[in-house]
């Protein structure tokens, strides 16, 4: 019963497994992160630039901060304004790109513009900008990372419903009067929801980078707020003396944090997509 | 009851110099069965889908007993059987529930098409065209439908089911009075099938 073992083992399974193992690792460090909030800020001038250690284990600073409480509280900050503006911006992606598809050319026309618009303009330029009309901070990153993320979600999902729409299954429901509330939620919400959700999971690595480097470059959060973009900009001022404790591990955690964000929603996409899902 | 389009033009969009048709005419009574025969790409499935309410003319009426096809809600007393059966089911719905949606569908059809209860647990990939076909059959005969359009409907069954359906959707027919449109390349389909068969018209 070789076969069978196979079969037992596959994608699907494994699939969910890592889906799993990766929201509680991510969850892990966003929970501990709040914790460690303020042992992040705990400054001790008995130990300050501490190699890497037992007891620190991503050594101290030029304060004497724990520069592993301060990762962690770095990502646990980067990881929830990454969520906040994923779903922020996934949430005008649909509206905007289903109205686009359903409310006429007219509508069609206007909103396809500003994806084009928005899309044209570089990422990073555009989140500084509006970062800083809206007073950086907290709330200035969040709106300019939502903001400048949504054009290509919108784009696919007004393709989808565009292309749903004129589907010939939909079409023949139409005409043996299925009411147009049971067509959208048996119909087209299944089509669309793998697409929105695969596309709303890959958005946060982007967020969250976008975020890093917004605050890296002094337009983002402010200085006195943990997160890995300060973390990143204030270590390089020490680089040079040669303590590479506090850039490496930093930034090694965000990549590592990224990557993580960027399998987990490749997976789901493999296994939510028709064209690969019974592989 | 009668189905007719009264001096209709169609164009795609983008196309208005390329008329699909143009200035045609043509109607259906009960009971009546007409073939509609035509080279490739002269628009029969365009007028199906006119005549069923998928699309609005350019100019020119459709009309089912004097009113509009269009304005006609719930299910449609015109239902067009696709030349493509499997893309006329959700590929993400069993085809129990894609069956059911409009209402239970009668065992005595279900019995008539040979279709087994088993398939309606599947999805559309998991079943052949000739079987889709037929689940599209009986899907489209719902009681409320008076016309019926298929569009090139056995052109990928073996003769035999072809001669199935046909005989089943002939005694069909005239059991309840139905007006068939019957599109198809098969002159002696048509000889056999329709009561009268009509030649599009169109520009050499």
């Amino acid at each position: 019963m070789r076969g069978e073992k196979q079969y037992s083992e596959n994608r699907r399974q494994s699939t969910i497994l890592f889906l799993i193992a990766a929201a509680v690792i991510l969850a892990a460090v966003t929970v501990s992160g709040i914790l460690l909030e303020e042992r992040g800020m705990e400054t001790d001038f008995s130990r300050t630039n501490l190699i890497p250690s037992v007891q620190y284990l991503f050594g101290t600073d030029w304060m004497g901060r724990d520069m592993l409480a301060r990762t962690l509280a770095g990502l646990s900050l980067s990881i929830r304004i990454g969520l906040l503006t994923a779903v922020v911006s996934a949430g005008t992606a649909l509206v905007l790109g289903t109205a686009a598809a359903v409310l006429g050319k007219k509508a069609d026309a206007v909103i396809s513009w500003c994806i084009d618009l928005v899309m044209g303009i570089p990422h990073i330029l555009l989140v500084m900008l509006i970062s800083i009309a809206c007073g950086r901070g907290f709330a200035g990153v969040v709106a300019g990372v939502s903001l400048s993320h949504w054009p290509s979600l919108a784009r696919v999902i007004r393709g989808e419903v565009l292309q749903l729409k004129s589907a010939p299954y939909i079409l023949a429901a139409e005409k043996l009067g299925v009411s147009r509330f049971d067509i959208i939620r048996r119909h087209m919400a299944p089509h669309i929801l793998p697409q929105f959700l695969t596309g709303m999971i890959l958005l946060f690595p982007h967020a969250i980078l976008h975020e890093a480097s917004v605050t890296f470059l002094g337009f983002g959060l402010s200085s006195e707020q943990p997160a890995i973009g300060v973390i990143l900009s204030e270590s390089m001022r020490y680089l040079t003396t040669g303590k590479w404790w506090l850039a490496l591990f930093p930034g090694l955690a965000l990549v590592l944090t990224v990557i993580l964000f960027a399998m987990l929603g490749e997976r789901l996409r493999r296994l939510l997509d028709p064209a690969s899902a019974h592989e | 009851m009668k189905l007719e389009a009264r001096d209709v033009t169609f164009y795609y969009r983008g196309r208005k110099k390329a008329p699909v048709l143009e200035h045609f005419s043509i109607s259906i009574s009960s009971g009546e069965r007409v073939g509609l025969k035509a080279p490739s790409g002269r628009g029969k499935t365009t007028l199906c889908r006119l005549l069923a309410g998928y699309e609005r003319p350019a100019a020119g009426e459709v009309l089912l007993d004097g009113r509009q096809i269009r304005k006609y809600r719930g299910v449609c007393p015109v239902q067009m059987v696709w030349q493509h059966p499997e893309t006329v089911a959700d590929p993400l719905l069993t085809l129990g529930r894609t069956l059911n949606e409009a209402g239970a569908v009668e065992e005595r059809l279900m019995d008539a098409l040979h279709i087994e209860p088993g398939w309606l647990t599947r999805y559309p990939s998991e079943l052949s065209g000739g079987e889709l076909q037929r689940f599209c059959l009986a899907r489209a005969l719902h009681p409320a439908v008076r016309f019926l359009l298929c569009d090139e409907i056995s052109a990928m069954l073996d003769l035999v089911t072809q001669a199935q359906i046909w005989n089943f959707l002939m005694e069909e027919a005239k059991e309840r009075g139905l007006g068939l449109l019957v599109v198809s390349h098969d002159d002696a389909l048509l000889e056999k099938v329709c009561t009268r068969v009509e030649t599009m018209p169109w520009q050499t």
